[in-house]
């Protein structure tokens, strides 16, 4: 959890202050500057023209070294301990829970394909097991879909943010350095 | 239907078209027509308006009118399609959407092109999600054109062409002059409309019943004239082994088509963070699961209300189950409420229609001018502004869509989405999942991917008893049927995601683990994220 720790940076009051209060604003945020200070940090040198087919005003050779050290760079955070914890985070939860309702899914409908006798068996009232285990799909969907993003929220997102905003000093220290 | 039917739905959804016009000129006043802009929606939408606007793409007019239609003509059978559209979420919240927002900036092949080497991917990638958006985009035309037959009562070709013609031209303007953010509104405006009528048709069926569910389920039981099997699964597909396993592919291709279609994908770049898109997926699954929840509701209530007869009378496939229970729940054929809410039914349909349009227009035209114009225009001619080429690419694709509308339109056009979801789930999700999970992963796996789907998609549909060799097929003076099943789902995901390894397998190129690097940190942390 603590991987942050030893970091120069503060993250204010962590991902919730910035995003929250931005996201909240509803309707009339197309006004409000998004605060967020990692939206400024565009990436360049990702292999792309800008929108009007011209390329990035960026002198070709000093482009071209500084791409190769961003390349180290992204090398050096996948390698790092913080980031290989958020991604077994992610694959722990998103393993085992994609398994779970694709077995759960596939089985209703071959169950409901090929043993119709079975979904017919009543249970109480007009209710049949088909009904229940239709009613469940839908339930089970709800209740993923709670708990994939409140891992996201409490096991994810502060530590994702802290390498974001890691991965983009370095990235620009690499760029700076070279211009 | 008689004529104040018409006139109040006509005024209705004349209402509707100019509020959106509206909507539309007063966008397009304020932007500066930048890339960003016109397929973004300059990416400041709030979790919730793209919640609304993702279950808007998504809440098609075949799930307002084909799916209750089906449940009322086949009971249990017919909810079996909720079920699989809603179940799909998950995999686009679990796998699909924050990591996709995380490392693409408007397309699909944006993701790819990350790793591999550009122009073969970008071409590939924009192939199939032009395909599959014709595809959509054909059978929401041809349901616009028999919506019009079955509410205006005109069943002559000409208010089906002109209807067809119109929708097109509607949403070309929609598209080409309003850009991400006019559609976004659209999806909104019209994900709120749909749900108020829905909700509304839900209670009213609910109050009818006295909130006794049992008892709507045993009169819908008892007026099928199946008895309990109406409430159990088999009227539909229980029939060969054939019908049961066009079932099984079917819903393998609902499942996993959601997080390949296009339209849905460019959704998640309207907000600005990978935290935003996961809250709009949650947000729209709510919508969604809720709205085929009532779905049942209204699907059973027509069964028992107008009765299976009924609804088959006026429309062999039960599209029009919906609008007959609201004149019924209204009071009947020749009340004001009935006429009222019969009018508002129809207006919220063509609403639908529209609004779906739009998106799915708006996606492919993204695909045209970012990923294939880009690739494929000469080098040395002048390159001419992407969003320009964008605005052309909505018109051809507007002209296509509107002569395949008219070629297809006696087409079933739940099964023309049956199909876009099977060359979606069989082209686009191999090349997403792969390129996002496998380190190994080459330039030569993507593209035989993307083609090893798509090309088996295609190809099985022709030779598939929806073209030839049936009655009800496109061509039935000819038969050159070769493949039992309506749906190739169940055949070309699984040679999708086969021909993607071995394409990788084989090919010499040495997969870039800087790359592979990059690609997991950004779609993982965000670093860099446009």
């Amino acid at each position: 959890m603590q991987s942050s720790n030893g970091r120069l940076h503060g993250s204010g009051g962590g991902p919730e202050s910035s995003a929250e209060s931005h996201e909240d604003h509803g309707t009339d945020q197309r006004k409000v500057r998004y605060e967020d200070p990692w939206y400024d940090a565009l990436a360049s040198g990702w292999g792309e023209s800008d929108g009007t087919g011209v390329p990035a005003p960026v002198a070709p050779a000093a482009r071209e070294g500084a791409a190769v050290r961003a390349r180290d760079v992204y090398l050096e955070v996948q390698r790092s301990a913080a980031f290989q914890e958020v991604r077994s985070r992610y694959r722990r939860f998103v393993v085992p829970g994609v398994a779970v309702f694709l077995a759960w899914y596939v089985g209703y409908v071959i169950t409901a394909t090929t043993a119709p006798g079975f979904m017919a068996r009543p249970v109480a009232g007009a209710v049949n097991v088909a009904m229940v285990a239709g009613l469940g799909q839908f339930l089970t969907t709800f209740l993923l879909t709670w708990a994939y993003s409140r891992h996201a929220r409490l096991r994810r997102d502060r530590a994702a943010l802290e390498l974001r905003w890691d991965t983009q000093e370095l990235t620009r220290e690499v760029r700076g350095g070279e211009l | 239907m008689t004529d104040r039917h018409q006139t109040l739905t006509l005024l209705l959804f004349s209402a509707f078209v100019a509020v959106t016009l509206g909507i539309t000129t007063w966008v397009s006043r304020k932007r500066h027509g930048s890339a960003e802009e016109f397929y973004a929606g300059g990416r400041l939408f709030s979790p919730m308006e793209n919640g609304f606007a993702i279950a808007g793409d998504y809440m098609s007019a075949a799930s307002f009118l084909g799916v209750t239609g089906l449940i009322a003509l086949f009971g249990y059978d017919g909810l079996l399609y909720g079920v699989g559209f809603l179940v799909a979420w998950l995999v686009v919240l679990f796998l699909v959407a924050e990591l996709v927002r995380n490392c693409g900036r408007f397309t699909l092949a944006d993701v790819l092109a990350a790793r591999m080497s550009e122009r073969p991917v970008r071409i590939a990638a924009g192939t199939s999600s032009v395909t599959v958006s014709v595809l959509y985009l054909v059978a929401q035309m041809v349901g616009a054109g028999s919506l019009v037959a079955l509410l205006l009562g005109r069943t002559g070709g000409a208010a089906q062409v002109w209807t067809v013609i119109g929708v097109g031209a509607l949403m070309v303007i929609y598209v080409s002059f309003g850009g991400m953010r006019a559609t976004t509104w659209i999806q909104i405006v019209k994900a709120v409309l749909l749900l108020g009528g829905t909700i509304a048709l839900t209670v009213l069926v609910l109050v009818r019943f006295h909130g006794d569910v049992d008892r709507l389920l045993l009169t819908a039981a008892e007026r099928s004239g199946h008895g309990d099997a109406f409430l159990a699964p088999g009227l539909k597909y229980g029939g060969d082994w054939t019908a049961r396993f066009d079932f099984i592919s079917l819903g393998l291709a609902l499942v996993l088509g959601t997080a390949g279609l296009p339209h849905i994908l460019s959704r998640f770049y309207t907000v600005p963070t990978a935290r935003a898109a996961r809250r709009s997926v949650v947000w729209s699954i709510g919508l969604i699961g809720g709205f085929y929840l009532m779905t049942i509701v209204l699907g059973f209530g027509a069964a028992a209300i107008v009765g299976p007869e009924a609804v088959r009378r006026s429309n062999e496939a039960g599209n029009t189950a919906v609008p007959l229970l609201a004149l019924d729940l209204g009071g009947g054929a020749d009340s004001t409420g009935g006429t009222v809410l019969f009018a508002v039914v129809a207006a919220v349909a063509f609403a639908t229609i529209l609004a779906v349009v739009a998106g799915i227009t708006l996606a492919s035209s993204a695909s045209v001018a970012h990923d294939l114009y880009a690739s494929l225009r000469r080098r040395r001619r002048e390159p001419r502004s992407e969003v320009a080429v964008a605005r052309v690419a909505a018109v051809g694709i507007g002209v296509v869509a509107i002569a395949l509308g008219l070629l297809a339109r006696d087409l079933n056009v739940a099964f023309l989405v049956g199909l876009a979801f099977a060359v979606a789930a069989s082209a686009n999700l191999p090349v997403l999942l792969y390129s996002l999970f496998w380190r190994g992963f080459t330039t030569r796996g993507a593209v035989w991917a993307v083609y090893g789907g798509l090309v088996p998609a295609l190809c099985l549909v022709v030779l598939s008893p929806v073209v030839s060799g049936s009655p009800g097929a496109l061509f039935p003076g000819v038969d050159f049927q070769y493949f039992p099943l309506q749906n190739p789902g169940i055949v070309s995901i699984p040679l999708g995601f086969l021909a993607g390894w071995l394409g990788t397998v084989t090919s010499t190129e040495v997969p870039d683990e800087a790359k592979h690097a990059e690609t997991e940190v950004r779609s993982l942390t965000g670093a860099g994220a446009v």
